[in-house]
């Protein structure tokens, strides 16, 4: 008999034969994921945007046509596990790269995933300049609030008050300054057709981003112009804190600071 | 009578014709942020490149320069970019990393003065890599240097740099730009047109290498940067290294020097063999491969060699180790520059390097 741990989580019985077939990870990767399994922590967000963009890829019939070209951070795992072209870029330019494919290239469809330390922190200029040209690619932001590649450190976008392993007393607006809401400037930067910030903490925000991504492929596919959705994930390696505990943390903390929603269309 | 219909001289400044040559070898795409004596090679792409069809882009800085070109190149588009001193330390990153991701690239090292010498073959960039440099004397070469860059960084997937100066890039001097044919141009089975996707095997193109998960493997830093030096190591051998050689057989001394000052060394040294001195003069073309097998032979015989450079000294380490020690190698050179510091160098005087050889010759 299935039982609950303390903690909530369910300890699968041994000692019995299985009450449904055995699924594997494959049988829930899409199509244009090399390989189900990934190497990032339990309870991570990235790999939930990650699939929700090359969804949004198939779903839309762009897969002969899509190039992505990946920052360094987390989720470039990823970058050689897609069955869909791949430029890696180095930390902090993926957008101008994204500009030169799509240049050279104007009929394929460009996107860049980037992480807050890489677009806010180390490339900040590229993303403004790429939107206020209105560059025809999209541009995706996963916004955990921390370099999670490097153990927990403090990025741009860590809210007031959050430990991390840079600011152990907690960001201090007057120390450390303030975080960048970065969805709500490039709202403000002519060139930029389509701005949302999403998340991926719950199935209805899951959906919502999902909705989102097709809407900033589609704006890229009419030729309108830049397109950009940031993605709050989860981190709780980063955040120090329970698996379990990194949705409702995501929602109280970074959610409250950068809050979801489409900010332009 | 020839049958060729070449296109007739013009007179061009430097920077117009290395526009014009960029063009005729192909390069469609031009990225890059105004800095003297670059300047005017942005102008001049900026002005004829959308007219074969061909983008130029204003990078917001070399970051994105560097990088816009980066993303053009992976395309299989012919791209360059470039800049001056401080723009180009600024793209040492991505240089190094384009170098890694195996992708061809043009770069225009349009110096102020010589004091770049190692930024330009040495690299200012991180990890185990090489770029080829080529070191115009004058409009004319660079015509011809800038289509042989485009033709080498394609068959080699490797940057390729054309070292210029001040005086190159706004020297007017009668040239006709004729295409370079170097026969048929390598076939691509690596550029990022989105049609593999879906494939099973979609391309990567990374400097972390291209191992892809589908294959049950990871990256694979370690294997990749081997990779890599086993294909600099096959470049390098691969590329013949060129020098303008000169009465260096009986030379008692052999002067070296490259670019727009040997233009005046050269002068000096033919001065001086008029007036019976036995003086000789090497100017190494490509700075990297160096060409140390002609220095080494020129100098074979030589009593001592001098190097002249517009900078404190820096080439002059390459050669000593092409003549290791079987003469003595004097620097007769020095950094001589405009208050401004673009590049015009009041040493750059016929009769004040004469003087400088004519004490080495009596020494």
């Amino acid at each position: 008999m299935t039982k609950s741990r303390p903690d909530g989580l369910t300890i699968i019985p041994t000692d019995q034969p299985p009450t449904c077939a055995s699924r594997l990870v494959d049988d829930f990767t899409p199509d244009l994921i090399d390989v189900g399994e990934h190497h990032l922590c339990p309870g991570c967000g990235e790999p939930i945007a990650i699939r929700s963009m090359v969804e949004a890829v198939s779903e839309l019939e762009l897969v002969q046509l899509t190039i992505a070209v990946f920052g360094i951070g987390c989720y470039t795992a990823f970058s050689n596990n897609l069955d869909v072209e791949v430029l890696q870029a180095l930390h902090g330019r993926a957008p101008s790269l994204a500009t030169g494919v799509k240049r050279a290239k104007p009929n394929t469809i460009v996107f860049t995933v980037q992480g807050d330390g890489d677009m806010v922190n180390e490339g900040l200029q590229e993303v403004i300049h790429a939107a206020a040209r209105g560059e025809n690619i999209t541009c995706f932001m996963v916004n955990n609030g921390v370099f999670g590649e490097t153990g927990g450190h403090m990025t741009a976008t860590t809210v007031i008050g959050q430990r991390t392993k840079n600011t152990l007393d907690g960001r201090d607006a007057e120390q450390h300054g303030h975080p960048i809401r970065l969805a709500n400037l490039l709202a403000e930067v002519d060139g930029a057709a389509y701005v949302a910030r999403g998340a991926v903490n719950n199935a209805g925000n899951v959906a919502r981003t999902k909705r989102m991504i097709l809407d900033a492929f589609e704006t890229q596919r009419a030729g309108r112009g830049f397109s950009f959705v940031e993605i709050l994930t989860m981190c709780p390696t980063g955040w120090f804190i329970e698996t379990q505990e990194a949705p409702a943390y995501l929602a109280d903390n970074l959610g409250a600071v950068h809050q979801v929603g489409v900010l332009k269309s | 009578m020839s049958t060729t219909t070449a296109p007739p001289a013009r007179l061009l400044e430097g920077s117009e014709a290395i526009a014009e040559a960029m063009i005729a070898a192909g390069c469609r795409f031009f990225a890059g942020y105004p800095m003297t004596p670059f300047t005017e090679v942005l102008e001049a792409m900026a002005a004829k490149l959308p007219d074969v069809g061909g983008v130029c882009m204003n990078a917001e800085s070399e970051l994105e320069a560097v990088g816009m070109a980066w993303g053009a190149a992976a395309t299989g588009t012919l791209a360059a970019t470039g800049s001056t001193g401080q723009g180009l330390s600024l793209m040492q990153e991505s240089l190094a990393e384009i170098t890694l991701a195996r992708l061809p690239l043009v770069v225009l090292n349009m110096a102020r003065a010589q004091g770049d010498y190692f930024q330009a073959t040495r690299g200012g960039g991180h990890g185990d890599y090489r770029h080829v440099v080529l070191a115009p004397i004058d409009v004319p070469e660079a015509v011809h240097l800038v289509q042989l860059a485009f033709h080498l960084t394609w068959r080699w997937r490797n940057p390729v740099l054309v070292f210029g100066d001040y005086y190159l890039a706004h020297t007017t001097q009668s040239v006709a730009v004729d295409a370079v044919d170097f026969g048929e141009r390598v076939p691509a089975d690596w550029t990022l047109d989105g049609s593999t996707g879906g494939s099973g095997r979609a391309r990567l193109i990374s400097p972390l290498g291209d191992a892809k998960r589908a294959d049950r493997v990871g990256y694979n830093l370690a294997e990749h940067y081997r990779t890599c030096a086993a294909h600099t190591d096959e470049m390098v051998a691969g590329i013949e290294p060129m020098a303008e050689v000169r009465d260096t057989d009986d030379a008692d001394v052999v002067v070296i020097a490259f670019g727009t000052p040997a233009r005046y060394v050269r002068a000096a040294v033919k001065q001086l063999r008029a007036d019976g001195a036995k003086v000789g003069y090497v100017r190494p073309i490509t700075l990297f491969p160096f060409p140390t097998d002609a220095v080494a032979r020129a100098t074979a015989n030589a009593r001592r060699v001098a190097v002249y450079e517009n900078n404190q000294g820096q080439m002059v380490d390459d050669v000593r180790l092409a003549v290791l020690g079987r003469a003595p190698v004097q620097f007769i050179g020095g950094l001589s520059l405009d208050s401004a510091g673009f590049g015009i160098a009041p040493d750059l005087d016929v009769a004040v390097l004469r003087a400088r050889i004519e004490e080495v010759l009596g020494a």
